[in-house]
């Protein structure tokens, strides 16, 4: 039976979290995802699982990498300074192949910018933010029910491909409340554990069949060397070039292999719409809203709205591209989803953005203006 | 907008209104059966002191865009927060407006109900704390009367949310704000 | 050669090392593997955390469980290892500028907490990886790549940082005097909390040549020189302790650990 709850959009980050078997949180406070790490620090002992309040954010991610590294499911929440303050370490997760969930609630910037007001200003940090290749892999839930159940998802991810998986929430959804009714029995993904005795253990030799290596938790028995440098199989700095190739083209193919079982998407009004809007997020709200208003005047508009922000679903609103006259691409920023609607649509179509960066949420009305003036 | 009810809670901050906008959308969510609801509030440093406001939507259906529109229904405990919410008043809508706070009363083409809430909380109660106690037993009446929420429903909420041992007068606050509004 | 037991903590297929001949570093690394052999520690069950210099190369060469980690953040790594699994024995190896420069503030945090981590300092007064750069323990007068007309910046007494910060096991040795280093760390890995090894390590190649210890045993010779054991240096004047090394363990008090603590409140949570 699924519960009913009424939960805020941080909490139900939080509750999802624990449901996907976290039992880690290392963070630092700030506005306006503090609400995640004091739900974890009340939840967690409960659980027996452990909550430390760092020294500062760049402590938070690390401490919850090295939970994971230790064979225990962690997660660190932030906002856009935070998150900026984690890049490095976030880096470190990447090339070691260490499961992690961390997740960034949006507010304005640059620096301390609008700690309180909602933006949509990180999209391309979650993608670019930390230095090198990597593949990302990022959420952006739109309702109380996929904060919680994309968090879930994004701890499966997490496991499954042995890297860091992002949440990308607003402070509207954030601070939100709904309705939410929680699904129990949603699946849990656990990090593949080593098939070999510890003395044929080799920590990066991949899986051929996903190119994710096995993953033993340190005290199982397993002794093996993570590092941030370009590593060998076995873990060991290398300055090979065929090396540090196999490595680098593995971690961009673990994702990419499998991009169509992360992609996801949802649309509304799509099939026969002449003017199509593609929003995420906080944002979605607004636009389904009006859409929905535009049909009862007898506008053909849809919505197009990513789930994953990363991988982009550039394949499938491509598709739409070639159906719909225009597109618009409405966002709490000056345009950044944009420039991957553009890649994606090609030239099928006119690509138009429409930015708002007052840290106020769209309202409908605003998009259906947007809307009115481009159509 | 039929297919939705928005209600916003404005005043100052320390009033209570956020809180009385959770305790609506719980009662709509967890204490009805068939509604849902989404609540949301203006977050920032206005939040202290300054005017501030809570807004519940509660819908048979989904609910797409968080934020009321034009609410339905304003319950509205400050003169500044009146002079900046109440135009925005769904024609045809209700505006509950507390009478020690608000003496100018807004030119809107709703229904102006204007009542001691305030009062009510300081003397007959004898804790302004309960101010929104008291305005949510009056929003209380009016989803009442419009058939949406039982006042059962929202006073359960109140006592799922207030803290233990205060029960009692929470309770009462909301009674009194129930009754006056009839 | 290495006795036996030794040896099974070295991952001798990743040899050779990275460090020069010569270098402090490798008598530390051996210290700290007697200290572990010594007392029965379980390399399946022992965790080695670094940052990032010559010194954090060390983990990659001792055949436990090793994590190599970003610059200055090995400790707040170290944190989240100790407390998802208090279990673990968990030793941290830093540099001087990866602990009290960029690290600085894990660091003091770490002793604060008074967390299970046995931290050794590599402190050879100088970022030798990347060149010869001054660090925050680089003696005032000292000459560095960034301080070629000598360091001005006052320098880092670490021990004293770890005492007024919290830790419960500080002591400082140096290279010069391996067996006590292998005491030293025996003591801090025993310590139930954090502990601070400060072992002064030396660096011929950027810091020697620039300050006239250019040779390995310039280095050795100078801490035989001028080390002072802690009761000796208690009997002199700050004068005659100018440019002196004292070693010895400077503070051993019992204190609440962390991961205990945690767990005394999981419990008090779970009724």
């Amino acid at each position: 039976m699924p519960k009913v709850a009424f939960w805020q959009g941080n909490v139900a980050i939080a509750q999802g979290a624990l449901a996907a078997g976290c039992r880690f949180f290392g963070g630092y406070p700030i506005t306006p995802s503090s609400e995640i790490a004091e739900t974890m620090a009340e939840e967690l002992p409960k659980l027996g699982g452990k909550f430390i309040q760092m020294e500062d954010e760049i402590g938070g991610i690390a401490a919850a990498i090295g939970a994971s590294i230790s064979g225990v499911k962690a997660m660190t929440a932030t906002s856009g300074p935070g998150f900026s303050l984690k890049q490095e370490n976030l880096g470190f997760a990447y090339i070691a192949e260490i499961p992690l969930v961390v997740v960034d609630v949006m507010r304005g910037g640059p620096s301390t910018g609008l700690p309180t007001k909602v933006s949509q200003q990180d999209v391309m940090q979650a993608r670019w933010g930390t230095h090198g290749d990597h593949g990302t892999i990022a959420y952006v839930p739109s309702s109380i029910k996929e904060m919680y159940e994309l968090t879930v998802k994004a701890f499966n991810m997490a496991e499954r491909f042995r890297q860091p998986v992002l949440v990308l929430g607003d402070e509207i959804i954030g601070h939100m409340r709904e309705k939410v009714l929680v699904e129990d029995g949603l699946e849990i993904v656990n990090r593949k554990r080593p098939v070999v005795a510890p003395d044929e253990f080799v920590p990066y030799k991949a899986d051929p069949s996903d190119d994710v290596p096995f993953m033993a938790g340190f005290g199982e028995g397993y002794r093996w060397h993570a590092t941030g440098l370009t590593h060998n199989d076995w873990g060991f700095p290398t300055n090979n070039a065929a090396d540090i190739e196999k490595k680098m083209l593995r971690l961009m193919r673990k994702v990419d292999r499998f991009r169509d079982d992360i992609v996801e998407y949802d649309t509304y009004e799509a099939d026969d719409a002449e003017v199509l809007i593609v929003s995420y997020g906080s944002v979605s709200r607004s636009a389904l809203r009006a859409v929905h208003e535009m049909r009862q005047q007898g506008m053909k508009v849809g919505h197009f709205r990513p789930i994953t922000i990363w991988p982009f679903p550039d394949k499938e609103l491509g598709a739409y591209a070639s159906r719909v006259k225009k597109i618009i691409v409405p966002e709490l920023n000056c345009g950044q989803m944009v420039t991957e609607v553009e890649r994606a649509v090609h030239g099928k179509c006119p690509v138009y953005s429409k930015g708002l960066v007052n840290g106020e949420l769209f309202k409908p009305s605003e998009i259906i203006a947007a809307v009115k003036e481009v159509a | 907008m039929s297919d939705r009810y928005e209600i916003r809670f404005a005043g100052s901050g320390g009033q209570g209104v956020i809180l009385a906008s959770v305790i609506v959308g719980e009662a709509a969510a967890l204490f009805e059966e068939g509604w849902n609801s989404v609540q949301s509030q203006s977050y920032g440093p206005e939040a202290r002191g300054g005017s501030c406001k809570a807004e519940v939507v509660i819908s048979r259906g989904e609910i797409d865009y968080p934020k009321a529109v034009s609410p339905d229904l304003q319950v509205i405990l400050t003169q500044k927060a009146c002079d900046e919410y109440a135009a925005n008043t769904k024609p045809g809508g209700i505006v509950v407006l507390d009478d020690f706070f608000v003496t100018e009363l807004p030119k809107v083409d709703a229904e102006i109900i204007h009542l001691p809430i305030v009062r009510t909380a300081k003397e007959k109660l004898g804790r302004e704390l309960v101010t929104n106690m008291v305005a949510l037993g009056v929003a209380a009446r009016v989803l009442e009367k419009k058939g949406f929420l039982k006042p059962q429903a929202v006073k359960q909420a109140v006592l799922g949310r207030v803290p233990k041992g205060t029960e009692e007068l929470n309770a009462k606050a909301f009674d009194e704000g129930y009754t006056m509004a009839e | 050669m290495p006795r036996p037991e030794v040896l099974n903590w070295i991952r001798q297929q990743f040899f050779p090392h990275v460090w020069c001949p010569g270098c402090g570093h490798g008598i530390i690394m051996h210290a700290m593997i007697r200290a572990l052999v010594a007392e029965g520690k379980d390399p399946t069950q022992t965790v080695l955390a670094s940052g990032i210099g010559c010194s954090s190369r060390m983990p990659g060469y001792v055949n436990t469980c090793t994590v190599h980690t970003t610059h200055g953040r090995s400790l707040a790594f170290a944190t989240g290892i100790k407390l998802a699994k208090p279990e673990l024995t968990v030793l941290d190896v830093m540099g001087d500028g990866d602990c009290s420069a960029i690290g600085g503030n894990h660091f003091i945090h770490a002793c604060r907490r008074n967390i299970d981590i046995t931290a050794i300092i590599m402190n050879n007064n100088i970022y030798g990886m990347t060149g010869g750069q001054a660090s925050p323990t680089t003696p005032q007068g000292s000459y560095a790549t960034t301080a070629p007309y000598g360091a001005i910046d006052p320098t880092f007494d670490l021990c004293k940082l770890a005492e007024g910060a919290g830790a419960s096991f500080i002591a400082r040795g140096t290279i010069a005097n391996p067996v006590q280093c292998e005491q030293l760390i025996r003591k801090g890995i025993q310590n139930k909390g954090f502990s601070v090894i400060e072992i002064l390590s030396s660096c011929h190649t950027q810091y020697g040549r620039k300050n006239k210890r250019r040779r390995p045993i310039d280095n050795i010779n100078f801490f035989k020189e001028n080390v002072v054991p802690l009761a000796k240096a208690k009997t002199m004047s700050p004068e005659e302790l100018e440019g002196k090394v004292v070693t010895g363990e400077f503070v051993n008090r019992q204190s609440p650990e962390y991961t205990e603590q945690y767990q005394k409140l999981i419990e008090r949570v779970r009724g």
